[in-house]
């Protein structure tokens, strides 16, 4: 019994980390009209919380047909996009304002 | 130039769609091209408000406030054409062809035009509002007088289209015109719908469903020239996710029921087009 009380006690004190873990946010940033990182690896099967920040002072569309998203980014603003649950693959995208310089794709494992 | 260019081009061309369907569909109503301008000048003025707020409105709700903004403008679209396709479907036949009496077709003529400058003035916000947008990047820093040489084009080329198609239906003849103008229309409210929708999928406030449902970009690319073409006119999506494919068949269905209830002879008199 006192085993019992102990592993809940285990499971409750991991629940905030397992909580932060099922929100876990993934960062973009624009800089010099280009993606940081140009790659970025997302768990598959799981909605994710994207956020990209644009640090140019112009604003950009963030846009990929593969993940049927599009957004505009203010200049120096920051926006949330929700992606997934998504299979295994690697999914461009890119800024419509700019494309010659921001591309990136996000990668599915 | 030419990158300035392809993406005026593609904005111009989703409102300028819009506006050759909505033109030739409201054919003989009263005052027609006076409500379209008027439409065309509101959205115009919108967009650049709409622009100047990007960071206002995408703050707004934690962040998803542009997905909720274009929803909300493409499901007011969304709701216009539902009225218009249901209201024209039981007096449409008699405005095209003119055969009512003056009176009743100013007075019945209001409600398509008062549509007519929604639906306008909202395509054009929404498009018109991303393309300022991009000529602001473009004009702090490049070039300025290639960047507008390239804008003009796009917008020329854009109108080119939207007018092709307004002129291309005028010519259909009067006994298929209706139907072929309002299956456009039911078709253009379906696609909104799907847009509307992905927009909410975005935001995380409706499921994908699936995602996507089918992936036919390598058949048929949505950012190539047909699939931008039929993405404005009946929503093609490559990628598209389930609850986009639910929300533009409940639209084609209720839309649809819509009409087929209105035409019927028995409710000719009905009061649905008069303000």
């Amino acid at each position: 019994m006192q085993n019992v009380f102990k592993q809940l006690g285990v499971v409750l004190m991991l629940l905030p980390a397992m909580a932060l873990a099922a929100d876990a946010d993934y960062t973009l940033v624009i800089k010099d009209h280009q993606f940081q990182p140009a790659e970025l690896v997302v768990p598959a099967g799981k909605k994710v919380k994207l956020i990209v920040e644009n640090q140019d002072a112009t604003p950009e569309e963030f846009e990929s047909h593969p993940l049927n998203r599009e957004k505009i980014i203010a200049g120096k603003g920051k926006a949330t996009i929700y992606i997934g649950p998504l299979k295994p693959g690697r999914y461009p995208f890119f800024g419509e304002f700019n494309q010659a310089t921001a591309q990136g794709v996000i990668v599915v494992k | 130039m030419l990158g300035a260019a392809i993406i005026v081009f593609r904005e111009v061309l989703e409102a300028a769609l819009i506006i050759g369907i909505l033109a030739a569909a409201t054919r003989g109503v009263v005052d027609r091209n006076r409500w379209l301008v008027a439409g065309l000048l509101a959205g115009l003025a919108g967009s650049a408000i709409v622009a100047a707020s990007t960071d206002l409105i995408g703050n707004f709700a934690n962040g998803i406030g542009q997905e909720l903004f274009n929803a909300i403008v493409l499901g007011v679209a969304v709701l216009m054409l539902a009225w218009h396709s249901i209201w024209m479907s039981s007096h449409g036949k008699e405005l095209a062809s003119n055969a009512r009496n003056i009176g009743n077709s100013i007075r019945e003529g209001r409600s398509a035009s008062s549509i007519l400058f929604v639906v306008v003035g909202l395509a054009v916000l929404r498009e018109g509002s991303e393309t300022v947008l991009f000529l602001y990047g473009m004009a702090t820093t490049g070039d300025t007088s290639t960047m507008l040489t390239g804008a003009l084009v796009g917008v020329l080329a854009g109108v080119a289209v939207g007018y092709t198609l307004y002129a291309g239906l005028l010519r259909i003849p009067m006994r298929w015109f209706f139907a072929s103008t309002s299956a456009l229309v039911l078709l253009l409210a379906a696609g909104m719908a799907s847009s509307a929708a992905k927009y909410l999928i975005q935001a995380d406030l409706l499921p994908s469903l699936a995602s996507p449902l089918w992936d036919s970009s390598a058949v048929l690319p949505q950012n190539g020239l047909l699939g931008t073409l039929l993405h404005g006119l009946i929503g093609y999506d490559a990628s598209p996710a389930g609850m986009q494919v639910v929300f533009y068949i409940a639209v084609l269905v209720v839309i649809g029921l819509g009409m087929k209830w209105a035409s019927k002879p028995h409710h000719h008199y009905n009061k649905l087009g008069v303000i």
